[in-house]
């Protein structure tokens, strides 16, 4: 009798506690959604730390178009990231940033490129994909970790996901605000990829970007800026 | 002779990528797609058949008819694409919008055999804006035949200074 009272005592505390932490992270949830999107109004702007993703062929492309025609002493020190299987975009983000770096003589921060290992690679079997995804996770949380960015730069495809989301989860747990911002591709005129239907519906990025009218029409928190390409 | 020999050269050159595109090469080499270019005055059919198995037959293009040349990657592929007088691609954007860069009249073939096909939303949205041709394999010999390359429009530079404009209002940058 005693030991049930006891039970009784202490679970209602816990049952308590628990509720309130899960209320406590839903109030945080809510709060940087409700946050997210809004435009930032810093007193004296100061240069951000970039993450760049670079999706691959097309993708990066139309990142580097972008990149051309943004003030880089703003977006600071500058990371770029592209899978492991791809050679071509980080040589890509290279010759661009070489191309700054003689016009101005060398100034600034360097910056640094980086590869991240895809959860998955094409034909792979779902057993030792279980694997390689936990591996892929524990990766990308590694170099979110070490760059912490301010705003994150992407456009697809997948390889932006566990980055987006990652950045998203430090600014629910106050590890680090940033700006999502996401540019879909060319290519999809009348539907969203997978990876931009995920970012637009769980409203991880902050600001999302359509080349086609139709989509804006469709997406109607997205922005449409015409043709990267 | 050399000299006036280059300038009639009219050249078609076919692109299936980075991977295949077996259906595209077979159906340019059809006898029925072949007299149509060479109707048109094309002199030289060029093919890029990446990955694919389907081996198209070589032409020396003697007795009036095209001369057909294959190969499956090359490092060169702007070369050619500049070259040549006429494109037939695949829906990839790479291939389309480099092609376009340079002015070149462009067909593109969509790839039904693709499981997300998501590809042929560009070409058809182009095609819509008069920048291209969309063509199925099937369909290929009655785009050639039907086409009207003067109809084309030139596709206009692509513009990223909005998105810079947008981030940059976002993240309370001066605007310059």
């Amino acid at each position: 009798m005693e030991r049930k009272h006891e039970c009784c005592f202490s679970s209602p505390t816990l049952i308590a506690i628990a509720v309130s932490l899960i209320l406590i992270a839903i109030a945080r949830i809510l709060y940087v959604l409700y946050r997210s999107g809004k435009p930032l109004r810093p007193k004296s702007p100061k240069p951000v730390s970039t993450l760049i993703v670079l999706g691959s062929g097309g993708h990066t492309a139309e990142m580097i178009n972008v990149l051309t025609v943004l003030q880089k002493d703003w977006f600071s020190p500058r990371f770029y990231i592209a899978a492991a299987t791809d050679n071509m975009s980080l040589q890509k983000a290279r010759v661009l940033e070489d191309s700054w770096a003689h016009s101005t003589g060398g100034t600034g921060s360097p910056a640094k490129y980086m590869q991240i290992y895809r959860s998955r690679e094409v034909g792979q079997s779902y057993l030792t994909s279980i694997g390689t995804t936990l591996f892929a996770i524990a990766h990308a949380l590694w170099l979110m970790i070490v760059i912490r960015p301010q705003v994150v730069l992407c456009n697809g495809p997948g390889t932006c996901i566990p980055l987006c989301v990652i950045a998203f989860l430090f600014k629910v747990l106050g590890i680090r605000w940033s700006s999502i911002f996401y540019v879909e591709s060319i290519a999809r005129v009348k539907r969203l990829s997978l990876s931009g239907l995920l970012l637009y519906k769980l409203r991880i990025a902050d600001q999302f970007f359509v080349q086609w009218p139709q989509l804006q029409k469709k997406y109607p928190r997205a922005h449409h800026v015409g043709c990267l390409m | 002779m050399g000299q006036i020999e280059e300038s009639a050269r009219k050249m078609v050159f076919v692109t299936v990528g980075t991977t295949l595109f077996d259906a595209l090469v077979r159906a340019v080499d059809t006898n029925e797609v072949k007299q149509e270019l060479f109707r048109r005055g094309y002199t030289h059919l060029l093919i890029q058949m990446g990955k694919g198995s389907y081996t198209p037959t070589k032409s020396e293009g003697e007795d009036g008819s095209l001369a057909v040349d294959y190969f499956t990657f090359s490092s060169s592929i702007a070369d050619h694409l500049r070259s040549a007088s006429l494109v037939i691609s695949h829906a990839g954007s790479g291939s389309i919008f480099e092609t376009l860069r340079l002015g070149k009249p462009l067909i593109v073939v969509v790839n039904e055999d693709l499981m997300d096909n998501h590809q042929s939303e560009l070409a058809e949205e182009l095609a819509e804006r008069k920048h291209l041709y969309c063509a199925h394999p099937q369909t290929l010999h009655q785009t050639i035949s039907d086409m009207n390359l003067d109809s084309l429009l030139p596709y206009p530079a692509g513009d990223a200074t909005p998105v810079a404009r947008l981030i940059n209002r976002f993240l309370g940058f001066p605007e310059d």
